[in-house]
């Protein structure tokens, strides 16, 4: 049997008399949590490929499923402007993709409400690959000439790694609720 | 919990004119980004202000990062060796032996070109690097092949000079901020180098293809006489890169050339060299230099 958690830790995150969430660490991670995942490229992995999942649009879509409506509908294009500074894509490529898909998470959280994990895995594939095709194709525009070839391995590993990243956004929404505030 | 079908927020007009304003702001956001898109796609130098102001504010984060990448890395090393160690040893053993002989076939080159120039009177140039530097980020997550590093402006990179590590070309600067750069590396598809085989100096391009290789593509055409394992240097025409810096090792061929592993992988790479611009040295020195300029540098 394992020993118990130290009461401190064990009331981690539970509602407690007299204290509330704060406002700021409430409004501010997921916003923070996305731009994270934006600044991916400057993670200590050096690719010559593209493998790497994009972490930002992942969590973005994640916090979309997990609490829709805890974005505004218009969060698509600063984030997605940040995004563009760091990702190597021509700028406004991310500011488009992240705007629309804003557009259509909420088109369908109010056109089908009731979901479950497998229906989110799945819509969030069909995002994921929306997304990258159609990076590529901006990048492609703006000179570059890569085959869409290219993008299976990423696909496959953006898919897989989407469980994990709404498990992560999970936890930051956890995180997120602390009571720590005293009322 | 699911949020009601209804999009009406309640009978409040203020959150009601809230909740209009935010789908104008999205789609405000949008036809923004196109314009943004169209604009840095017709310009690729668009906004890179912005972009290097972004890469020197996360420069120095990255550069702890990059410190504990190749402790990272080497473990992984450590755990995969106990699995190939047998064959690798093999092969390691085979490739000494080869590789005395052609230390000295080597050596003896060096010492035959040594003798012409000192014949023809040239002397080597100032070949030390600009900067020696880390390799602090890639674009792992776009089909665009950019990386940065930890020096800029202030450390005298400028745009258009090559970046090379120890085991060959690994791309240009094509922005510079103050403490930090980027790279086009040389697999991003915009990326062509002129190459030629070490061997024989066939010459051609090596291309790009986005997904960790490059495409050669000769400049001869018809016979195709590139095999598996020819190692591919840089010619030195277009006067980036200086000429013989090994660049990559064919792995297959295609009907017009073949498909090439670049030697220098950036990811097995912690430090990498920039190096002066190639022209301005070489300008004086050129056969189309005039006279009165040969004793300036």
């Amino acid at each position: 049997m394992p020993p118990p958690l130290p009461s401190a830790l064990r009331q981690f995150g539970k509602p407690r008399i007299n204290r509330t969430a704060s406002p700021v660490l409430a409004f501010a991670t997921p916003w923070l949590l996305v731009m994270l995942g934006s600044l991916s490229p400057s993670w200590p992995v050096i690719a010559s490929a593209p493998v790497l999942p994009p972490f930002g649009f992942l969590l973005l879509v994640g916090w979309q499923q997990l609490r829709p409506g805890l974005f505004p509908v218009w969060a698509g294009w600063p984030l997605g402007m940040f995004d563009d500074l760091f990702s190597g894509q021509p700028i406004g490529s991310a500011v488009v993709l992240w705007s629309l898909t804003m557009l259509a998470l909420d088109f369908l959280e109010h056109g089908f409400p009731w979901r479950g994990f497998l229906l989110n895995w799945l819509v969030a594939s069909a995002f994921i690959a929306a997304y990258l095709f159609l990076a590529l194709q901006f990048a492609n525009l703006a000179g570059s000439a890569a085959g869409a070839m290219v993008l299976l391995p990423q696909l496959a590993v953006a898919i897989l790694a989407y469980p994990i990243t709404a498990r992560l956004v999970g936890l930051a929404d956890k995180f997120r609720l602390i009571p720590i505030r005293s009322i | 919990m699911a949020a009601p079908s209804n999009r009406r927020p309640g009978f409040s007009r203020r959150a009601q004119y809230g909740n209009f304003f935010g789908y104008i702001a999205a789609v405000a956001g949008l036809v923004v980004g196109v314009i943004l898109l169209v604009v840095s796609t017709g310009n690729a130098g668009a906004f890179s202000g912005l972009r290097t102001v972004a890469a020197d504010s996360t420069a120095p984060a990255a550069k702890v990062a990059a410190g504990a990448r190749t402790g990272s890395q080497s473990l992984w090393q450590v755990l995969a060796g106990y699995f190939t160690s047998g064959a690798r040893v093999a092969r390691l053993e085979h490739e000494v032996a080869e590789s005395r002989v052609r230390l000295a076939e080597q050596a003896a080159l060096i010492e035959e070109n040594a003798r012409l120039k000192a014949m023809l009177g040239l002397t080597q140039g100032d070949q030390r690097p600009v900067i020696v530097t880390r390799m602090i980020g890639s674009t792992s997550s776009s089909t665009r092949r950019f990386a940065t590093i930890g020096a800029g402006t202030s450390q005298g990179v400028r745009t258009g000079m090559a970046v090379r590590s120890p085991l060959g070309v690994v791309g240009r600067v094509i922005e510079v901020g103050a403490s930090s750069a980027r790279l086009l590396l040389v697999t991003d598809t915009d990326s062509s180098i002129p190459v030629r085989r070490a061997s024989d100096g066939i010459q051609g391009y090596a291309n790009g293809l986005g997904n960790g290789t490059v495409q050669i593509r000769l400049s001869t055409t018809g016979l195709n006489t590139l095999r598996a394992g020819d190692a591919i240097v840089t010619s030195g025409s277009g006067g980036i890169y200086r000429p013989g810096e090994a660049v990559a090792v064919v792995v297959s061929l295609t009907p017009d050339g073949a498909i090439a592993r670049p030697l220098s992988d950036p990811g097995q790479t912690e430090f990498v060299a920039v190096e002066p611009l190639f022209e301005e040295i070489a300008e004086p020195a050129g056969p189309t230099a005039r006279p009165s300029t040969a004793g300036k540098r």
